[in-house]
């Protein structure tokens, strides 16, 4: 498996939600791309985004400018 | 890349299909909505889907398929409108939530009470059990006839024994079987037989349906416009009419009557023989693998379905990373299926699921098989 390194994750209460914050950061060129939610937290189905933690400024601005909506925010080794 | 999800869809469709659908987006009216070429063309190409439907299921009518968006749509219009309130129901663990929510919901909102027969760890049920559950008051059966997780066969005749002899509404979902194993609604005593398109039928999504005995009541939850008895104010009693209020999805009908003419002329057997051999040289070749956990009972005939596990890798981290260093397509996490989980042990952990299709080869398996072997070393 790959080797482990801190990520920040997003997550959303909806794929539409994590639609919108796929094309916002990408008209944004904000980093980051779509996981599986890791199980850590939640066992159910869903996407996250992932990026780097010190890239969490870029991404709440994202969210901000677009009215995406997050639910939570996570650091994780991934 | 190599897609391995079609227990979720077929992404691959037959070339006829695809035409069928641009064909008929440029030449198909309104079903039912008058007698010009366009609104014709619709209706003869839904009809003659509803034939092809009927015969591969052995539904004595065709005007006994009704048309729906997809499974989930045809089991919520059998589970709410044709079990009567106050009636038990009895159903399985293997379910996926477009049975077990519409029945959670029956329950919650006190029209039913529900059984469960349990399932071991290998996803395996006791026919007993359903002669167990029995109470007075029972009334249907409601029952899918594979696991969208592990894979495993339900005797679908067996079970459907079971419900005649006792007089049961059976209800069946059909999502993982529909356009791969033999279907006799007459035979296996099937009431309500529920399919999508866009899986094993290889049709496009936002086609299903529901197949129906004759005799069966079933209320519709949408009522509206029909094409015919317009100044009814009731939703005309005849099938299909009954549960198909609104436009049809006519262009999507149009390639799954393609897809059931693929079917017919390539045949169960030989698409059922593929399937399995695929699967089955997948699963030889994992579960060889030391840290990999396979799911499910391989004893017997089974859906081309191999879920599993490598040591305690979280699921959906498994299928990343062979999606994104493998470019291949597989489905992490729960599947749906929250009560086949927790009989298998794997609610925390998920699992990894592959799914195998006409369009699949042994290459692809192959492939497949080296990259979890990379993965669990």
């Amino acid at each position: 498996m790959r080797e482990k390194t801190m990520k920040l994750v997003v997550t959303f209460p909806s794929t539409s939600a994590a639609m919108a914050m796929e094309k916002y950061c990408k008209e944004s060129q904000a980093p980051g791309r779509l996981i599986p939610v890791p199980r850590a937290i939640t066992a159910g189905c869903g996407m996250a985004w992932m990026a780097l933690p010190g890239e969490r400024p870029l991404l709440e601005q994202v969210i901000r400018d677009h009215g995406v909506t997050a639910e939570g925010w996570y650091e994780l080794m991934l | 890349m190599i897609y391995l999800d079609n227990a979720a869809t077929t992404l691959h469709k037959p070339e006829q299909v695809i035409a069928a659908v641009v064909e008929a987006m440029s030449s198909m009216g309104n079903s039912g909505r008058g007698t010009h070429g366009g609104s014709l063309a619709a209706s003869r190409t839904i009809y003659s889907a509803r034939e092809k439907a009927a015969a591969l299921f052995g539904c004595p009518r065709a005007d006994h398929v009704a048309f729906t968006c997809n499974s989930t749509e045809a089991l919520n219009i059998a589970i709410n409108g044709g079990i009567p309130a106050g009636s038990h129901v009895i159903s399985t663990d293997l379910e996926h939530n477009s049975v077990l929510r519409p029945l959670y919901r029956l329950e919650r909102e006190g029209r039913a009470s529900l059984s469960f027969v349990p399932a071991d760890r290998q996803g395996r049920i006791d026919y007993a059990d359903f002669e167990r559950l029995l109470r007075p008051e029972t009334r249907a059966v409601v029952c899918t006839h594979a696991s969208n997780l592990t894979g495993n066969l339900v005797d679908i005749a067996r079970v459907g024994a079971f419900a005649r002899e006792h007089g049961l509404l059976f209800i069946v979902d059909a999502s993982q079987t529909a356009g791969v194993f033999p279907i006799d609604m007459e035979k296996m005593g099937i009431d309500v037989l529920c399919f999508t398109g866009h899986k094993g039928l290889m049709g496009p999504q936002g086609t299903g349906g529901l197949c129906l005995r004759e005799g069966i009541d079933i209320r519709p939850w949408k009522v509206g416009g029909s094409g015919v008895q317009t100044y009814l104010e009731t939703q005309p009693e005849e099938y299909p009419t009954r549960l198909e209020a609104g436009t049809l999805n006519g262009h999507g009908l149009a390639g799954l009557a393609a897809a059931l003419d693929f079917l017919q002329e390539t045949g169960l057997a030989a698409i059922h023989q593929k399937e399995t051999a695929l699967m089955r040289r997948f699963y030889a070749g994992v579960s060889a693998i030391d840290g990999v956990t396979v799911y499910g009972d391989f004893t017997g005939d089974r859906a081309a379905v191999v879920a599993l596990n490598v040591r305690d890798y979280d699921s959906g981290e498994v299928s990343d990373v062979l999606a994104v260093d493998y470019d291949i397509a597989t489905r992490p996490g729960a599947h749906c299926a929250p009560r086949m989980h927790r009989a298998l042990g794997t609610a925390e952990q998920g699992a990894v699921r592959f799914s195998f299709g006409w369009f699949n080869t042994a290459e692809e398996v192959d492939k497949a098989i080296a990259a979890i072997r990379e993965i669990a070393a």
